[in-house]
């Protein structure tokens, strides 16, 4: 293959090899990660400190306010969350771990990401048209979101609507690569059950994406046409209704949760087995629990609804559906621990961010408990401690599992290790920042702080100092903790040119991403590699070593 | 191909066939296999895109899953309508207003089309590539008949005052239609991409892919009809 000699442009802008894209789909997911880190930190600077000119933005006016909080939400998930963990994992990990050279449509493949980069920047663009970026939450209520007169963005909401929905477009065809990647493409004797949990996670991902967002898109649509052509299909004067849009985004906003979850799960079981040296603890549970979530996922939205007028007996109906999903996730949870339970553990970096994703989503999924049955949610709706309860799930899934999966697989991309003092030091500095940020934002919201205020020296009954003092304490904590990322990019940047060179298994795993050379070359393998068992296999008796790669006979 | 049977097995050497564009006998499929990868090394395709681990040749199955993504794009929208229609009566009044019979005219004339598109299926399976040009032609014929026949409709209808804003129905009717026809037109233009193609013997398997998505547009039609046009 003569590929030595390609122009920058080709082997790194217009590559169709998937671990390019991977890289490409990853860089932008972080660099969109900075940008919502920074409106975080201005928003929450407002908060603490009303009123004070914030180093690096100036006064935070009411309408940026409302701008930065829509942002930070939409970027985080959108251009965070599932560029990261689906495409960028997905694209980088599914071809090497099925024992392939690439996926079956690269030019597809190359074409989502490139809707993908313009839906980016038509995200940034809308920041500074007349009017400024959109205001109206990430969920994008109308009729706030469908009128300008009412959301005063007569460009910045039509252009978010537009960069969502490209953004959409992105994911579904490299969903529908993904899929058919993995079910096609899989090296010779590798059955079902020899596939590693995290390329089915991010399989079945793709899968509820794509059975969830068909009617958002049509909601888009049909919320574009009220916006810019002035059609009433959520307008009440003229014959539509706005709680048509809280369904259908909610729709597919419940499972967008669980989209994002499962690849964040199935990192953590490949990093946990790994370094417990012993074999994945019910490997057939988790997978058909996961099953079971994906389905129950289209069961639960109007969770999100209890207090937005439906009918109170279709409320009890999604408080049981919202509680039976549960079920499967904690049996998920308890497989991990049980993973963990004998085994000879390895405090690495990758496996402390494993474990601290376990218990902190643990605080995640418990908190919601509250808000999925509608009598405390009738008193904690659009609290603070709704806030934290999805950042108790979401940083989880965004930041920690992530980590997990780039201290993990950073040998493995660019060939050599990462240090682990200053992966300890980056590891205890975003953990426990994290849990100072979020714990005082319950309590806030138990004492009744209301998400969407601005300032709340408006607010007697809010504005007492020991309230004042959770809300500074917590974004002191946010600035700690981004303090504690420099250590991690001086890392990641030191290590690419004078780490360690990691050689093909540094960690002495079993998947076949680990039989290819770090970091592999174009076409993954020298010869593809066949599969004689499943993938987790440690710690055999009789064996001499305490792993047994899927590719070697006998 | 491990977990396939013996069965399943002749079926994949078939479709494999039929894939293969040199039209080359396989022997045995697995050493057809080694074959395709082998070509699959000297080329750009990856070797990715030469197996069939579920017995499925991979542009079929990529097909029926932009299908099932439009099925609930469609689904949505369309279960929005129902809803929307169940709770207002006086919608039948405004459905009175579409034109029933250019409507069942264009359900004769789709329904026509997906027959050329089978045609032309089968004639590029026997490597027929005459016939399977000139179906595919016949088949943007019947799309371009098909968007005539609505811009005759959506032009009557609009002049008679029946606009989008007019009411939620007609803001319904206008976006489900609308967005069939975009999917006509697409359907039509990479039909013409492929019959290229096909003219010179080349990707013939990808006459059966735009095949299936023809059938799906014409079933979203085979929905659309009664909802928006029969149901007064």
């Amino acid at each position: 293959m003569s590929h030595t000699h390609q122009s920058f442009w080709s082997k790194y802008i217009f590559s169709t090899d998937h671990k390019v894209i991977g890289m490409q789909y990853f860089f932008t997911g972080l660099f969109m990660a900075m940008i919502g880190v920074f409106f975080v930190y201005v928003f929450r600077m407002q908060l603490a400190f009303p009123g004070l000119s914030i180093p690096g933005w100036g006064l935070v006016t009411p309408h940026a306010y409302n701008s930065l909080i829509t942002n930070h939400g939409t970027i985080m998930i959108f251009w965070v969350a599932m560029p990261v963990l689906i495409a960028a994992f997905g694209n980088y990990l599914i071809p090497l771990m099925i024992g392939c050279d690439d996926m079956v449509f690269p030019k597809i493949n190359r074409l989502s990401y490139q809707i993908f980069l313009l839906s980016a920047l038509v995200l940034i663009s809308s920041f500074f048209v007349p009017g400024g970026g959109f205001g109206g939450a990430w969920t994008a209520y109308p009729p706030l979101s469908a009128h300008a007169n009412y959301n005063m963005t007569p460009f910045g909401a039509p252009l978010w609507l537009i960069a969502v929905a490209l953004e959409f477009v992105a994911f579904l065809l490299g969903g529908i690569n993904f899929v058919t990647t993995t079910m096609n493409a899989r090296a010779k004797g590798m059955k079902m059950y020899d596939i590693p949990l995290v390329i089915w996670m991010i399989v079945i991902a793709s899968l509820l994406f794509m059975a969830s967002v068909g009617p958002l898109i049509a909601g888009a649509i049909m919320l574009l046409f009220d916006q810019l052509l002035g059609t009433s299909f959520y307008n009440v004067p003229g014959g539509g209704d706005p709680l048509l849009w809280q369904h259908l985004f909610w729709f597919f906003g419940h499972p967008e949760v669980y989209v994002v979850l499962l690849p964040a799960m199935g990192i953590v079981a490949e990093v946990i087995t790994t370094f417990s040296r012993k074999k994945l603890f019910g490997y057939k549970t988790i997978l058909y629990s996961t099953f079971v979530v994906g389905i129950l996922s289209f069961f639960v939205w109007a969770h999100h609804q209890f207090i937005a007028g439906i009918d109170p007996r279709m409320a009890n109906i999604f408080v049981v559906t919202t509680l039976i999903i549960s079920v499967p996730i904690a049996e998920m949870i308890f497989c991990y621990m049980a993973t963990l339970w004998g085994g000879s553990i390895h405090f690495t970096t990758p496996m402390l961010f494993g474990i601290a994703f376990v218990m902190e989503f643990i605080i995640g999924g418990i908190t919601g408990l509250y808000l999925g049955s509608s009598g405390t949610d009738i008193y904690f709706h659009d609290t603070y401690f709704v806030l934290a309860h999805f950042h108790y799930t979401f940083v989880p899934i965004a930041v920690i599992a992530v980590f997990a999966g780039i201290y993990y697989w950073f040998p493995k991309i660019f060939g050599r290790m990462m240090n682990e003092t200053l992966g300890h030091v980056h590891f205890w500095g975003t953990v426990i920042p994290f849990n100072c940020i979020f714990i005082p934002l319950f309590l806030l919201g138990m004492a009744g702080d209301h998400r969407r205020i601005y300032d709340y020296t408006n607010f007697p009954e809010l504005n007492t100092a020991v309230l004042q003092h959770w809300r500074i304490f917590a974004t002191y904590s946010l600035l700690i903790m981004i303090l504690f990322q420099i250590p991690f990019i001086y890392n990641f940047v030191t290590s690419l040119r004078r780490g360690k060179k990691a050689g093909a298994n540094p960690w002495k795993a079993n998947t076949l991403e680990w039989v290819a050379p770090s970091p592999p070359p174009h076409g993954n393998f020298a010869t593809l590699p066949e599969v004689y068992r499943g993938p987790y296999e440690y710690s055999v008796e009789g064996r001499k070593e305490d792993y047994w790669p899927q590719n070697i006979p006998g | 191909m491990n977990i396939v049977s013996k069965d399943e097995k002749k079926i994949i050497g078939r479709r494999i066939f039929r894939d293969n564009d040199q039209g080359e006998l396989p022997i045995t499929d697995s050493q057809l296999l080694v074959k395709r990868e082998e070509s699959a090394m000297s080329s750009h395709v990856p070797i990715a895109t030469t197996r069939s681990a579920s017995g499925i040749p991979t542009a079929r199955l990529a097909v029926w899953w932009v299908i099932a993504s439009e099925i609930v794009i469609f689904g949505g929208l369309l279960a929005c309508y129902l809803l929307f229609r169940l709770r207002h009566e006086s919608w039948m009044y405004e459905a009175a207003h579409t034109n029933t019979v250019a409507g069942a005219f264009n359900t004769f004339i789709l329904l026509t089309s997906s027959l050329f598109v089978v045609l032309a299926h089968k004639a590029a399976e026997a490597r027929d590539t005459v016939s399977a040009y000139k179906y595919l032609w016949y088949t943007i014929g019947g799309g371009g008949i098909f968007m005539m026949v609505k811009a005759y409709e959506y032009t009557t209808e609009i002049t008679h005052g029946f606009t989008m804003f007019k009411s939620v129905f007609w803001s319904f009717y206008y976006t489900a239609t609308g967005l069939h026809g975009l999917h006509v037109l697409a359907g039509m233009l990479i039909m013409a991409i492929i019959s290229r193609d096909v003219k010179k013997g080349e990707n013939l398997h990808r006459v059966e892919a735009i095949g299936i998505y023809w059938h799906f547009v014409d079933i979203v039609w085979i929905f659309l009809f009664p909802l928006l046009y029969i149901a007064k």
